[in-house]
């Protein structure tokens, strides 16, 4: 599930990261890619594709700076919620 | 695919249609020329539920749909751009305060804001800080459980009667969102007159003068203010900027397709001119297809889509340019009678170049649709 999920972040992003193969690990602030723009639909993306809302106190740059991260936001939020993604 | 207005959606234009014919387009040259809207007609704005209409009914919007939402843009930009700007401002910091304000802000507030009992402004440019919005000079300083914010700010549509602004400040240095009362203590603002377009926006200059906010006023957190709460408001403003240029075109379509029909030259009415019917033909087909995109962009919202940020960017890029190329054709069409207050499409033409400006100028659509390229439709 947790591989699924992250395949789909990956897809997303990936159109925003021509031409390097994002790692699960790799810090995509690092990278240079991100403006606000990006960090905002990033945002969107996550909540609804896998169907839970971001709060104003979960803004942080951790939760969506890897891959992993955001598998690791995603699962606290949808176990917290009870929803299967 | 399928590309048709629902039976509500096609009943909502025409009453919003009636409204703008009978409330709004008859004054907006005098609005123009008086550099205000009336303080009436934001009360029937508020009446009808126009104001807050995109916010969801529990936080006291009017749960407006996407498509909706951008009919009603569209109808009241095509009768005033000035009036429309309100419904940009105030829907815009509403709706990024119901989205990122904390539980105790939204408590009190949601639903005055969501129904436009109180009227909202952005406070983001400054007089050195236009398009590049992290620079702005506006300081925050935590002091115990409270803010201090000293600044200035420049160009507020509305800022003369708002009673809320979001504000852009550093906060060491994070740029980071409040919502300052202007009842607040240290508050003060200044109109700002002889603006070329939208002049009757009450515009304003504000100074915050140590203006002392309780911690609740924080929009999202810290060094967020950006990216993601202006990212907001700036998102949905541009959706309405975009319908309100669609509404700037066909203002300009509609005042030549007559003007061309009574008016005639060398024996024959203007419209009857090849040059003249391949002005008017871009005119239409750019409206159209500007009008296009304004749905894409609103069934994607409609939806949630992740792409519609970047599908609101290219309706807006193109939209707004399409205002300008039809404005400035309008008064060509009228030749000197376009250039008096006679006819409406001079302010057309003066409000065209708002559009192109706010929320994002045609240069930085640009840089940032290409580099945020929408996927494949």
């Amino acid at each position: 599930m947790a591989d699924n999920r992250k395949a789909r972040i990956k897809e997303f992003l990936s159109r925003f990261f021509r031409n390097h193969e994002l790692k699960d690990d790799e810090d995509i602030f690092a990278l240079g890619f991100v403006n606000s723009l990006l960090a905002l639909q990033l945002v969107n993306f996550l909540e609804g594709e896998f169907g839970f809302t971001i709060e104003d106190d979960e803004l942080d740059f951790e939760n969506f700076r890897t891959i992993q991260n955001m598998d690791a936001l995603i699962e606290r939020k949808t176990s917290a919620a009870g929803v299967a993604v | 695919m399928k590309l048709e207005l629902s039976d509500a959606q096609k009943q909502a234009r025409l009453r919003f249609r009636e409204f703008v014919q009978q409330r709004v387009a008859p004054y907006a040259g005098g609005w123009d020329r008086e550099e205000r809207v009336p303080l009436d007609v934001i009360d029937q704005l508020r009446s009808h539920g126009y104001l807050g209409a995109p916010l969801p009914v529990d936080s006291g919007g009017g749960g407006m749909d996407a498509i909706t939402y951008g009919l009603l843009t569209e109808e009241i930009g095509r009768g005033c751009s000035s009036l429309r700007s309100l419904l940009t401002v105030h829907d815009m910091v509403a709706f990024a305060v119901r989205r990122w304000g904390n539980a105790e802000l939204k408590a009190g507030l949601a639903a005055r804001l969501g129904s436009g009992e109180a009227l909202c402004a952005l406070a983001l440019s400054e007089a050195d800080a236009g398009s590049d919005a992290a620079s702005v000079r506006t300081e925050a300083v935590r002091e115990g459980d409270e803010y201090v914010i000293t600044g200035r700010k420049k160009w507020i549509t509305f800022g003369q009667i708002a009673d809320f602004f979001l504000v852009l400040a550093r906060l060491e240095d994070k740029l980071t969102a409040f919502l300052v009362p202007s009842t607040t203590p240290g508050f003060s603002r200044t109109p700002m007159h002889g603006i070329v377009g939208t002049r009757a926006s009450l515009m304003a200059e504000l100074e915050f003068n140590g203006c002392r906010l309780a911690s609740r006023h924080l929009v999202g957190r810290p060094g967020f203010g950006l990216s993601h709460v202006f990212s907001t408001a700036l998102d949905l403003g541009r959706y309405s900027v975009a319908w309100g240029a669609v509404g700037i075109a066909q203002a300009c379509l509609d005042a030549c397709l007559e003007y061309t029909a009574n008016r005639r030259q060398f024996g024959v009415p203007l419209r009857d001119h090849q040059l003249i019917q391949r002005k008017l033909t871009d005119m239409i087909v750019n409206t159209r297809a500007a009008r296009l995109l304004c749905y894409r962009a609103g069934y994607l919202r409609e939806i949630g889509d992740a792409e519609a940020m970047a599908e609101t960017l290219v309706a807006k890029y193109f939209a707004s340019q399409a205002a300008v190329s039809a404005a400035n054709d309008a008064v060509h069409l009228h030749g000197g009678n376009g250039l008096t207050e006679d006819y409406p499409v001079a302010r057309y033409l003066r409000d065209s170049k708002v559009v192109e400006i706010i929320e994002g100028s045609t240069e930085i659509q640009q840089i940032t649709i290409a580099r945020n390229p929408p996927g494949e439709l």
